[in-house]
């Protein structure tokens, strides 16, 4: 039996949704870019169905781009927390009020 | 629905190694046990955590160096991820291009590689 | 792949640029003086890369398979970010000594960040736009907290990753609906078939999420928050490649959005999106700058409200907002690079000088770079016969033509409004004592980049038919 292509776009949509709502309601640093990685990998999803249920093979080749754009956004994301840690001992949003939000 | 029941014996090959794995590991385990010396301390008791002290906070802080090589490795880890549908069509691609579909992936390796000699000589690989 | 000598020439400002940072790095890697060579390295590049572009402007051609475009439009884009970023790295070889980030990585990244702008302007295929964003984007989170020891440096590169990285996120899922509608990414063909795919809900959706993350990074009103924090935290001559030549990057790609409604007619579902965008813009951005005292963070209100400006252009959406918006993109990246040029030099260390009080008198002690000064913040206000008046003036004209004359007419109002603050810095430098000493030093260098762009803005200003003529040429 296939799974039919609204399953996929639904988990999606509700995983996108999961990242959007951990971006604006968490407030350590780390947790929201493990939100945007989230929401990157929904569109991975998105894209692989796509590409998957129309036989054109675009969508899984953006998917591996996609994917290694996450891991070097990550990478930077990462060292820009630890440098921030080190002066602030904080990764706490909220407390990284040098300026105003 | 007869032909769909597989005969049980295509499994006897997986029962047979199952059957030999767990035979040998019990034979090594008790035969150290009975043959070899027994001489136990504190220290070699303890349960096996990579040098650590196996009990204590759970809050403790990771050395941030960890950090340092788990970001170079998630870079050159994902980045073998455009190999794979190169080599998936080289061999349509040789066919097409020659020796010229080589090329590519050999400037985007070399490219990499610089990233990395950059790591080396920058000293990011250094650990003390 | 090139397919003959033709189609190398002309890919040749991405070839040298790349082969630039790879250069670069082998520099920074083997030779202890990196510093001091690789700001010629980067500007040789920049230069060859915008002058060639200029040049061959008429050859305009698809390369790759229908992935890159050379020649034509984005020759255009590829002069303005050369140029501008060429001027910018005469600014930092004096400023990033005082900034105290005199790495050589400096300079790479700054080189990574052009040629990421020059494939999103010349991109013909959504994975081009990616890819050009995210080498864009990128290096500018790495650029924004090039110096780690300082907190407000890092605590901007923070604020611009994140809120970086979200608006990435919506765009990546626009894309994939977008493709998951059309079955392609070749833009020309989404743009053909532009008219069927809008029928479809899914692909409204996509399209509506890709703009709203281009309009994080063109600094539109709703998604401005990170703007006037990473502006005053990062270092001067970041912010000043941050607000000019990325924000015209952000702008070459919506603008692919604006030539699809203009080859299907009347086909304009996001007028409405960017008519809103560009009032809020405009008039927070012109009203909130009234209240600042610090410059860098006035000058990234005035930034707000500038991208309203041009958002008109995107909700007009006829042949005359295409160029004007063009012709407003080049205009505001010199204008505003010649300021934050200004503004390095009188810096100093710890973020010193950066309030308006540091100007006060400035024109006693060093009339050049006050009158200099002037110059870019009568530019900026839009005051005839500057740049910035006739970017202003092309793309209020496209916008009655739109009969959208009430956004025009909000779009004076608040250009009056904006003149207030503009014209405060000038009575500063003009009127006012200087409370407290400040020793100047202008670094020679620093003040060839003023002094050129300066020369640009009036050029622009005085003739005015040169440039747009140039971009009409390509246009159609």
């Amino acid at each position: 039996m296939q799974v039919p292509i609204e399953y996929y776009l639904i988990l999606s949509a509700f995983m996108f949704s999961v990242g959007v709502a951990g971006v604006l309601i968490r407030r350590n640093a780390i947790i929201i870019l493990m939100s945007i990685e989230l929401m990157l990998n929904s569109a991975n999803l998105a894209l692989i169905t796509f590409s998957s249920f129309m036989g054109n093979s675009i969508g899984q080749i953006f998917a591996f781009f996609v994917m290694t754009v996450a891991a070097a956004e990550a990478a930077i994301g990462l060292a820009i927390v630890i440098a921030i840690f080190r002066n602030k001992l904080t990764v706490n949003i909220d407390q990284i009020n040098l300026f105003k939000w | 629905m007869e032909q769909s029941i597989q005969p049980l014996e295509n499994y006897i090959p997986i029962f047979l190694v199952l059957g030999f794995a767990a035979v040998f590991a019990l034979a090594v385990i008790f035969s150290s046990k009975l043959f070899g010396p027994s001489r136990p301390n504190k220290v070699k008791l303890s349960p096996y955590e990579s040098g650590k002290d196996p009990i204590g906070s759970i809050k403790e802080r990771v050395s941030i160096k960890y950090y340092l090589v788990a970001m170079l490795f998630i870079i050159f880890d994902i980045e073998v991820i455009f190999v794979y549908p190169w080599g998936v069509q080289f061999k349509q691609l040789f066919g097409e291009f020659g020796i010229i579909a080589f090329l590519p992936m050999l400037w985007f390796l070399i490219v990499l590689e610089l990233g990395f000699l950059y790591i080396y000589k920058k000293g990011g690989l250094k650990w003390d | 792949m090139p397919q003959n000598s033709q189609e190398i020439l002309l890919m040749l400002p991405h070839v040298v640029i790349g082969v630039g940072i790879v250069i670069s790095l082998l520099i920074e890697m083997y030779s202890k003086k990196s510093e001091t060579i690789l700001p010629w390295i980067s500007l040789f590049v920049f230069v060859f890369a915008g002058v060639h572009s200029i040049i061959n402007i008429s050859a305009n051609q698809i390369l790759f398979g229908g992935m890159l475009e050379v020649g034509g439009k984005p020759a255009i884009f590829n002069f303005i970010f050369n140029i501008g970023a060429a001027l910018l790295i005469l600014n930092s070889i004096d400023y990033i000594k005082k900034y105290e980030s005199n790495h050589g990585e400096y300079y790479i990244l700054i080189q990574s960040a052009i040629l990421g702008m020059m494939v999103m302007a010349g991109s013909k295929d959504i994975f081009m736009i990616f890819i050009g964003l995210e080498l864009m984007s990128i290096a500018f989170y790495v650029l924004a907290g090039i110096n780690k020891k300082k907190s407000s440096s890092n605590e901007a590169a923070l604020k611009y990753f994140l809120l970086g990285a979200f608006a990435t996120g919506f765009i990546v899922y626009g894309i994939a609906l977008i493709y998951g509608v059309s079955s392609t990414t070749s833009v020309d063909s989404i743009i053909q078939n532009f008219s069927t795919f809008t029928q479809n809900i899914l692909f409204i959706v996509g399209l509506l999420l890709f703009i709203i993350g281009f309009s994080f990074k063109i600094a539109a009103f709703p998604f401005h928050m990170w703007v006037p924090d990473v502006y005053q935290g990062s270092a001067t001559t970041v912010t000043g490649l941050m607000s000019t030549t990325g924000k015209t990057a952000a702008f070459s790609v919506l603008l692919i959005i604006l030539s699809a409604s203009l080859i299907n007619y009347n086909i304009d579902i996001f007028a409405p999106y960017f008519a809103v965008i560009a009032t809020l813009s405009m008039l927070y951005g012109s009203i909130v700058a009234i209240a600042q005292k610090n410059l860098k963070r006035m000058l990234a209100y005035s930034s707000i409200s500038h991208a309203g400006y041009m958002a008109i252009g995107l909700a007009a959406a006829n042949s005359e907002a295409f160029s004007g918006i063009i012709f407003y993109l080049a205009a505001y990246t010199f204008m505003n690079i010649g300021a934050f040029g200004i503004i390095s030099i009188i810096e100093k260390q710890n973020d010193a000088n950066t309030d308006l009080t540091a100007y006060a008198g400035l024109a006693s002690k060093s009339p050049i770079l006050a009158a200099f000064m002037s110059l870019f913040m009568f530019a900026l206000a839009g005051i005839p016969p500057l740049a910035g008046f006739f970017g202003k003036y092309y793309v209020f004209i496209s916008a009655i033509e739109a009969d959208l004359t009430w956004l025009a007419v909000v779009g004076v109002f608040s250009s009056v409004i904006s003149v207030y603050f503009y014209l405060r810095l000038v009575v500063y430098m003009y009127f006012k004592e200087s409370e407290k000493d400040i020793d100047l030093h202008i670094d020679k260098y620093s003040l060839l980049s003023v002094v050129v762009s300066g020369i640009l803005v009036i050029y622009f200003g005085i003739s005015p038919d040169s440039l747009l003529n140039l971009i009409l040429s390509v246009v159609n």
